[in-house]
Order: C-alpha cells, then sequence, then structure tokens
C-alpha cells in the first residue's frame, strides 16, 4: 500500500493540508450521502435512523456555525440555540402562511430557509454589536443572556393568520382567528400542525453549502484577519486589522448558519415549543465543537454524528441510559486531553506516516 | 410599604444566589473554570440534608453538617477525579467536562432517588416580625442573616489566613505561587471543598424557602448564581455576594412591576446593560493588556 | 493544538468507523430489544416519554402502571400483549426518534406519548403509518386534531384518554360560576411556558368572561422561575382575590401553598387534575392542603375495589402512591384490551389492520376503568367522562356535588 502510493503522484489538493482537511469534510458527506440514499431507497435503514437524518443535518450546520465562532474567531457563544430559533420559527411562519399560495413544498421550503437565516443573520447582528464589544467569560455570559431573553420573548409572542391577514400579540394572547385561521405561533405552545416539509437531501445540501461558506472564510483574507486577531488581539491591531469588523462577519455568518439550520429542523417537525431552542440545546452544540476540535470542521461533523446517534444507541441500556452518555462524554474529555495516551497515539501516526511516506 | 416587603423578598431571594455565586466565583478565581456542576451540587446536598431530617430524624443543625460534609468530600472528589487531569487541558475541555459531571450527578440522583419530587420538610417556624403593616419572614431574616455571616467568615478566611493568603496568591499567579512553595494543587482542592461547602448551606436556604426536592433542582440556581458571579465581576467574592443580592431584587421587583412572564428576559436585559457599561461587572478587576 | 487535533482525528474515525458498522447492523436488523414479556403471539404495544429529565416523572408513572396492567392482562391468560416503552425526554424530536424505535420494533397498537408536545409531534406519523394510538394523558388538541386551532381535522385514529385541556378548563369555569361560595374575585396563578397549564388557563378565562367571574389577577411562573411566587401571591392578596385557580402541575401548587401559608394568606384553592398528587409527595405536610378544591377523574384514596388493588399494585412495585398519569395508562391498557377481545384482534393482524378495527371499537364501546365509569369517545378521539369535584378534607379526597 505505502510502496504502491509513493509512485503515484498525488493532485494537489491532497498533498496540501489546508486542502486535504476541505477534501476530507467534503468526501464525508458525500459519502454518507451516497451510501443513506441506497439504504433508503432499498428499504436497509430502520426508521429510527431515518428519522434521525434531519435532525443531524441540522445540528452539523448549526455545529459549524459554531466553530466558527469559538474556533476560528475565538469566542465562547452560550446561545447558539437562539439563533436556531430565531430561524426556526421565522421558517415555520413563513411556510404556514404560503401554504394557501406556493403549492411547491420544496420551493416553500427553500423560501422559508432563507427566510430563516436571513432573520438569524439580522438578530446575529443586533446581538453582535453589543457581544463583541466584551472578552472572554464576560461574552459568554452576554450570549448566555441573549439565548434566554429571545426564548422569553418567543414564549410570549402570539401571531394568527387568518383571510384578514395577520394578528399579532405579545405577553397576552388577545388574537382573534376567524373559522378558518391559523395560529402561527401560540406562546409557549409554539408552533402546532406545520406541514413537514424538510427533507434529508436539503440538508445535506444545506451542509455543503455552509462548508463552502465556512473554508471561503478561513482561507480568505477575512479568515487570515479573523484567526490573527484570536490568536493575538493587539498584534493584530497594529497591523491594521479591524478586529471588530473582522469578528461581526463571523458571528453573522454563525448565526446566519444556525438560523438555516433551525429552519430545516423546524419544517421537520409538525409542533416546535420555544423551550427546545434554551441553555441545553446551546450547550449541546458547544459540546460537538468542542468534541470535534476547535477549527477542525471534519471533527465536528464526526463529533454531530457520533453525540447525536450515542444515546439512541444505548437505549437498551434502559434507565442507564443517559448516566452512561455522562460517563462516556467525562471520558472521552479525560481521555483526549491524557499527556501518555496523547504520547502514544502520535507515536503511531508518526510510525504509519514515516511508512506510507517511505 | 409594597415597595419595602419585595425590596426584602428580594433579598432573601438574592441572598440564595450570593451563596451559590461564591463557590462558583471562588472556583473561577482560582482555577479559571466555569464549573457548571455546581449547581447539582446543591441538588446532592438538598437531598442529604432532605434524607437526614426526614428519614434519619436529625435536628436541622447536624443535618446541615452532614449536608456540608458530603458536599465537601463530593467537591473535591469531582475536582480530583474529573478536573485535575484537565489542569493542563484547554479551559473549554474542562467546561465541558463539567458539564459531563453536571448530567452525571443528575442521572445519579433519578437513579438512586427517583425522579418524584420530595418535599422538604419546614424546619423554620411560620411568622415574623411585623411593624406598620410590613412582615418580614423568620426565613427570610435568617436566609439574609446566615448570607452576611458567610460573607464575613469567607472575608476573613481570605484576607486573614495563610491558608486564605495562599489562596490569592495562586488566583494571582500560579507559577509564581509554586516558586513561593505553595502547593497549588492543595489551594485549589481547598477552593473546591470551600465552594461545595457553601453549596450545602446554600441548599438547605433554597430548600426551606421552596421546599421541593427534584433530580434537576440545581439547574435553575446554578445559572443563576453564575449570572449573578459575572454580574459582580467573576472571581470577585464581594462581586458575588453584590452581583447575587441585585439579581434577586431585580428578579422580584421585575415580576411585581414588570410583568411575570418577562422577569427572566429583564432579569437578563439588566445584566448586558451592567456588562456594557462596566465590562467586567460590577466589582471586577480590569485587566490591562501589556503589549 | 497540532497534537490534539491529530488524536482526536484518530480518535473520531474509530468512533465514526464503530458508528457506521451499529448503524449498518442496526439498519438491516432492527433493533431486537423487546419490553417486558415480549413473547411470540403477544399483540405489541409501543409508547413513549419522558424517561430521564425534569419531566421524568410523569413518564416512569405511565411506563410502569402500562407495565402493571400489561402484566395482570397477561396473566389472566386470553389475548396476550408486549410493552416497549421508549424514553423521549419531552422532545419533540426525541418521540419521533422513539416512534422510529417503535416501528422498527413492530409495534402494533400504541400509547403514543405521555406529554403533549411530543405527542404533537408522532401524531401525524401515526396518521400516514396508519397505527391505532390512545394517549393517557396528553391533553392538548393538537394531538387528536391536524388544525388544532379550530378542532378541525381530526387524525382519526388517536385518541386520548384524558380530558382535553380546553375541556378542563371550561368545566372549571363553569363549576365556579355555580358555586360562588367557593369564592367571587378569582386569582389565577398558572405555568405559561406550559402547554398544558396556558392551555387550560386561556379556555377558563374566555369562558369565565362569557359566565360573568370576575378575575382580579392573573400571574404566570415559567421554568427559570417556577420556586418563588411571593410576588404573585401577594399581588392575588393586594387584589382581594378570595379565589385561588391553580391550573397547573402539583409540584408548583405544593410550592404555593407553603408559600401561602407562610404568608399568612388563605383563599380558597382550586385545582385541576394536575394537582391530583398532592397529598402523596413525600414529606409535604398535608394539611396546606386542606380545603383545596380539584377537578379529578380518579382519586388514589377511592374505596372501590379496582382503585384499592391498584393502588396497592403500585406501591409495591414503585414505592410511590400512584397518580391521574398513572391511571390514565393502566386504563389505556384495559381499554385497548377489552377493543381487541371485542373486535377479534389477534397478534398475527398487522398494524393497520389492528388499527382499522380499534377505531371501530373506540368510537362506539363503553368503557369502565379506575377514571371514570361508562367512558365513551367521540369518533375525533375525544374522550366524553365526567371530571368529579372532589375538596380534600382531612387529608382525604371527599367527593362534593357537582
Amino acid at each position: 500500500m505505502g510502496a504502491e502510493k509513493k509512485k503515484i503522484k498525488l493532485p494537489v489538493f491532497l498533498t496540501k493540508p489546508r486542502y486535504r482537511s476541505r477534501v476530507a469534510s467534503f468526501s464525508i458527506i458525500l459519502a454518507g450521502w451516497l451510501i443513506l440514499e441506497i439504504m433508503m431507497h432499498t428499504g436497509n435503514l430502520s426508521s429510527l435512523f431515518t428519522s434521525l437524518l434531519v435532525p443531524v443535518c441540522c445540528y452539523i450546520v448549526a455545529a459549524i456555525g459554531l466553530n466558527l465562532n469559538v474556533g476560528i474567531s475565538g469566542e465562547l457563544n452560550l446561545g447558539q440555540a437562539c439563533f436556531m430559533s430565531v430561524g426556526a420559527f421565522t421558517a415555520v411562519c413563513l411556510s404556514g402562511s404560503m401554504a394557501g399560495s406556493v403549492s411547491s413544498p420544496l420551493l416553500r421550503l427553500i423560501l422559508a430557509m432563507v427566510a430563516g437565516a436571513v432573520a438569524a443573520a439580522f438578530f446575529g447582528l443586533i446581538i453582535g454589536i453589543p457581544v463583541l464589544k466584551l472578552e472572554g467569560d464576560y461574552l459568554a455570559i452576554v450570549t448566555l443572556a441573549f439565548g434566554q431573553i429571545i426564548k422569553s420573548l418567543i414564549t410570549n409572542m402570539y401571531l394568527g393568520f387568518d383571510a384578514a391577514g395577520f394578528h399579532f400579540s405579545f405577553v397576552d394572547n388577545k388574537v382573534e382567528l376567524q373559522p378558518g385561521g391559523k395560529m402561527l405561533l401560540n406562546g409557549p405552545m409554539g408552533a402546532t400542525g406545520t406541514e413537514r416539509i424538510s427533507t434529508f437531501s436539503a440538508g445535506v445540501v444545506l451542509i455543503l453549502i455552509s462548508l463552502i461558506v465556512v473554508f471561503h472564510l478561513m482561507y480568505s483574507r477575512s479568515g487570515r484577519a479573523i484567526m490573527a486577531a484570536r490568536d493575538n488581539r493587539i498584534a493584530a491591531e497594529s497591523v491594521g486589522i479591524e478586529i471588530f469588523r473582522t469578528k461581526m462577519l463571523a458571528f453573522i455568518v454563525s448565526s446566519c448558519l444556525a438560523g438555516a439550520a433551525g429552519a430545516l429542523y423546524g419544517l421537520n417537525y409538525s409542533t416546535l415549543v420555544p423551550a427546545k431552542f434554551d441553555f441545553n440545546t446551546s450547550i449541546l452544540l458547544l459540546v460537538y465543537v468542542v468534541l470535534g476540535g476547535l477549527g477542525n470542521m471534519t471533527g465536528t461533523i464526526i463529533a454531530t454524528v457520533v453525540l447525536v446517534l450515542l444515546p439512541e444507541l444505548l437505549r437498551s441500556m434502559q434507565d442507564y441510559r443517559m448516566l452512561i452518555y455522562a460517563i462516556v462524554l467525562i471520558l472521552i474529555m479525560l481521555l483526549t486531553n491524557n499527556e501518555t495516551i496523547r504520547t502514544w497515539t502520535m507515536r503511531i501516526t508518526r510510525k504509519l506516516r514515516r511508512q506510507t511516506n517511505g | 410599604m409594597d415597595f419595602l416587603s419585595y425590596l426584602i423578598n428580594g433579598l432573601g431571594l438574592g441572598s440564595v444566589y450570593a451563596i451559590i455565586a461564591l463557590g462558583y466565583t471562588m472556583v473561577y478565581g482560582i482555577a479559571k473554570m466555569l464549573n457548571f456542576a455546581h449547581g447539582d451540587v446543591i441538588m446532592i446536598g438538598a437531598y442529604v440534608a432532605f434524607f437526614a431530617i426526614s428519614d434519619m430524624g436529625l435536628p436541622l443543625l447536624p443535618a446541615i453538617l452532614l449536608s456540608v460534609a458530603v458536599c465537601t468530600v463530593l467537591g473535591v472528589l469531582i475536582e480530583r477525579l474529573a478536573y485535575k487531569p484537565l489542569r493542563s487541558a484547554s479551559a473549554l475541555s474542562v467546561l465541558i467536562t463539567a458539564i459531563g459531571v453536571s448530567y452525571f450527578l443528575q442521572n445519579a440522583a433519578q437513579l438512586l432517588w427517583s425522579s418524584s419530587t420530595k418535599v422538604f420538610p419546614s424546619v423554620i417556624a411560620n411568622g415574623g416580625i411585623s411593624s406598620g403593616g410590613l412582615t418580614v419572614s423568620w426565613l427570610t431574616l435568617i436566609t439574609i442573616g446566615v448570607c452576611i455571616l458567610v460573607m464575613i467568615c469567607l472575608s476573613l478566611f481570605i484576607n486573614r489566613t495563610k491558608t486564605g493568603r495562599a489562596m490569592r496568591a495562586c488566583s494571582e499567579d500560579k507559577g509564581a505561587s509554586t516558586l513561593m512553595g505553595i502547593n497549588v494543587n492543595r489551594m485549589i482542592s481547598i477552593t473546591f471543598a470551600i465552594g461545595s461547602g457553601l453549596a450545602a448551606i446554600a441548599s438547605v436556604l433554597l430548600c426551606a424557602a421552596y421546599p421541593s426536592v427534584y433530580p434537576t433542582l440545581g439547574a435553575m440556581p446554578g445559572i443563576k448564581a453564575f449570572t449573578a458571579a459575572v454580574f459582580g465581576g467573576i472571581g470577585s467574592i464581594p462581586g458575588a455576594f453584590l452581583g447575587g443580592l441585585l439579581l434577586g431584587v431585580i428578579e422580584i421587583f421585575a415580576k411585581a412591576y414588570i410583568s411575570t412572564q418577562l422577569s427572566d428576559a429583564i432579569v437578563f436585559a439588566v445584566l448586558i446593560l451592567v456588562l456594557l457599561i462596566k465590562p467586567t461587572g460590577l466589582l471586577g478587576k480590569r485587566i490591562r493588556e501589556k503589549v | 493544538m497540532k497534537k490534539e487535533g491529530m488524536f482526536k482525528k484518530a480518535l473520531s474515525m474509530a468512533l465514526a468507523a464503530a458508528m457506521t458498522v451499529s448503524l449498518a447492523a442496526c439498519g438491516s436488523a432492527p433493533a431486537a430489544q423487546g419490553g417486558s414479556g415480549a413473547s411470540a403471539g403477544a399483540i405489541k404495544i409501543g409508547a413513549s416519554g419522558p424517561l430521564t429529565g425534569p419531566a421524568a416523572v410523569y413518564g416512569n408513572a405511565v411506563k410502569a402502571a402500562a407495565e402493571m396492567a400489561v402484566e395482570e392482562i397477561n396473566a389472566k391468560g386470553g389475548l396476550q400483549f408486549a410493552l416497549d416503552f421508549e424514553d423521549d425526554t419531552h422532545d419533540a424530536e426525541k418521540a419521533v426518534t422513539a416512534y422510529g424505535v417503535l416501528k422498527d420494533w413492530g409495534m402494533q397498537v400504541s400509547l403514543a406519548t405521555v406529554t403533549s408536545a411530543p405527542g404533537a409531534a408522532v401524531a401525524p406519523m401515526y396518521k400516514d403509518d396508519h397505527i391505532f394510538a390512545i394517549t393517557p394523558s396528553g391533553s392538548s388538541l393538537a394531538i387528536i386534531y391536524a388544525d388544532p386551532d379550530n378542532a378541525a381535522n381530526p387524525y382519526g385514529n388517536v385518541f386520548q384518554m384524558c380530558f382535553t385541556d380546553p375541556n378542563q378548563g371550561v368545566a372549571s369555569a363553569d363549576y365556579l360560576k355555580v358555586h360562588t361560595e367557593l369564592g367571587t374575585k378569582i386569582a389565577v396563578i398558572y405555568k405559561n411556558d406550559d402547554n398544558y397549564s396556558s392551555g387550560i388557563f386561556a379556555k377558563f378565562k374566555s369562558q369565565a368572561d362569557a359566565n360573568g367571574l370576575e378575575i382580579v389577577y392573573e400571574g404566570t411562573f415559567d421554568d427559570s422561575n417556577a420556586s418563588d411566587f411571593t410576588v404573585q401571591l401577594k399581588k392575588a392578596q393586594d387584589a382581594g382575590a378570595d379565589l385561588l385557580f391553580l391550573p397547573i402541575y402539583y409540584d408548583p401548587a405544593s410550592l404555593i401553598l407553603t408559600q401561602a401559608n407562610q404568608m399568612g394568606y388563605a383563599p380558597t384553592v382550586f385545582g385541576v387534575d394536575g394537582m391530583d398528587g398532592i397529598l402523596t409527595l413525600e414529606g409535604f405536610d398535608t394539611s396546606l392542603a386542606e380545603g383545596v378544591y380539584l377537578l379529578t377523574p380518579f382519586s388514589a384514596d377511592a374505596t372501590d375495589d379496582l382503585t384499592k388493588n391498584f393502588t396497592a399494585n403500585y406501591q409495591a412495585k414503585m414505592s410511590d402512591i400512584p397518580n391521574q398519569f398513572a391511571a390514565d395508562a393502566y386504563d389505556c391498557v384495559y381499554a385497548i384490551a377489552q377493543a381487541c377481545e371485542a373486535a377479534g384482534v389477534t397478534a398475527d393482524m398487522s398494524a393497520s389492520e389492528i388499527c382499522d378495527k380499534l377505531v371501530g371499537q373506540f368510537s362506539s364501546m363503553t368503557f369502565n376503568g379506575l377514571t371514570g365509569q361508562n367512558v365513551t369517545w367521540s369518533g375525533s378521539g375525544e374522550v366524553s367522562k365526567s371530571p368529579k369535584a372532589v375538596v380534600i378534607k382531612n387529608g382525604v379526597y371527599v367527593g362534593v356535588e357537582g
């Protein structure tokens, strides 16, 4: 194997590390898509896994966005779920109100996802202004605070749609609909009776788009500026990088991706409650990012898939399921940071590489 | 009169937040980590006190002591097993581990003691001091009193004892402290011990006021106390005290004068405003970066 | 950073490989785990509910009671049943996954979900796959209607064992209209981020307006401040409320009663079926609940043989006193068994065949159980049984004339 490889001159995108990571991400996604589509069409995919496909895609996209935040620009964001929430409810409302006028579900899905992404990006802009003025853990708590505020606001929104148009009320539900009207947002009950139009293919396309966007940003001039600002703020400032602007760009892209992911998520279920996108969901996304490796998009994808599947595969453990999940989480963190194990794997990988390189 | 009564209720609630926030802030000050499992130590403390009083029939004080002892041991144990191996790892790895510990404690509690709510026995008599239409319950008075006492003891300990000074040295500069002969690991263990012990005291006060004991009991007070700690300037002990009290008062005022639905949003909005004006919290130290 | 990345990559690759293998395995051979008594020739009943997390208490109660019912029915001989109860952590996403697990297992009949929002998420799937479902405790209209805002367009094969939320709100307002001796100035405290509570409140309010009742204060709380009620209680007291309507579950209600007592505020308290369970909270001083009125279909203290046996067996199994969730679940299983018996359902029939037979049975049959006598269902899946008003006297429920 090793000897063969030596003779073939590999194309540039396989040898240079910066290309290699991109190729790895795209090929994992495409291979996964192909395998799963084949399994689905030949009836080999169980209902459990079929039901996991869309949410996994959503979490992957939101986590990729978060990784841009945490890994690339170095800001600890504890409120990523609130952007998913904004995207999801925008999309659900839009799709619900367009049901009569736009008949093609695919078109509606695309429009709703774009709307969700734009709405979330808008919120990213508003929230980013105060957030990015702060640093470190203070920044983290402000993102947490915005997460709670957005959740609280959406929990108190009532939006109805009937023949006379939209009806909105806040805190107290005063919406009265004509017969045949539909509550798009019903306060704490969220959205009910949503038509489920999300598809796995849409999820895969969304992941691919988000990877293209993120990689483009990472390896562009702005991306290098963002990373420079992360590694040494003062040095970056001194060479004329506008830190606020570059970080803002990353923050908006991140929230935009979360919004699109939320839109896909919201349209995958017939009901959606605002409480779904709480602090715990933000934390879960953060776990995917940290486990996958900061700045490592392939890692994020794999970690998300693994951690979404893990509790499902532990179902046979019955009552001990979540306990084992917690233990696995702690052990993974301890093992990946253990010096002995790390040097040991380093030695193996180095040996392997020496073999392949001759 | 309404105003005063809300204020005192707010101070009572804030005192509980303050004691929990002290635990957060001490650990942050010395280990530079956000211990998200702190809220769940409170939950364990509440269960221990519940069983001590209801099942073992202990009086209040020994029950509190037992709870403090168990939590202290638990805190040190968590630190040894889960956080110490990560001393050289990134702050985020430690954060995720803390979240893992939090899941672990919640689920272990559910398996051990079932998910049904247990009602904490009433340990402090009803009634209180009344004057001119204003009644302050014993419970609120005791809670505020305990909080002030804890605060004073902690300040004395930190400022006057050798161990306390060593802890402060560690939080300033770990490398230099090691060179001065301070055992940094021991100091971190002591910090966790104190923080968890305080959590046990907070748990009893919390449950005396709100007598429900269940496995996810600690989650919300944990987040609120974390907010309080940041409010006051994380790492600062008087800051945690002030932040806790303010948070409690704002929460009660928001509910009383604005809206019960939006009280949470208001609390967090105030927090954001404060941080925009003072980016390191009310009493936080401004760290100047050197070029 | 570089080293860490390398190792993590190796680890994640290994994990991914393991996952792919297990995925393939699960893909080809559906999950083989069975619930209690999964013997050949048994009709497979699926269910999901929160077994972990903050709502776990409800899921565990339903699971235990449903298991009990299945064991009892199987012990009698005759039709045999198997139950698989999956955890959905009170989350719509997890409920859909749990539905997938149950389908892979080969579920033929279902108890749908324990809680409302997850139920609303899986209800259209039960319709699409044509599997009969009856939820013990999912009380939202969105579980049985595709268009819950107009109570129109029922799924047709998803039924409810408990009252719907609007039903309870209307029943409470009607009861208070007649019984003005309980109080005329009404204060309400409800949980505004909860489907159940805000659902009941919304209907209660509109019906109260129609009935000319005076609501002097509306207070709310949510998950993040579900412990301090001093403000809401003080406001209610200041507004002169002599009746406190609590459309909430018993655990926060116990906190409200305790805090009202500490304040020396003693209005008449009126609750709904969620209040049931308050007397059996471990450690709760039941004297605080003295004089509380509630509308409930079930009381664990009832003296009929059915309830006595059920309560005793449940206590032996769970060392807890059953609440209405448990009772509804127990009734669900028995109702399914009765309908299967009557319709001649056998274990070798497909889920779809069973569904047609059961829908027919449920729309026409009468059922007697723990939560009511002469219970019937409408074609849209709504249950018709009368809530009983009870008052707590000397620590037990005493029926009052409705």
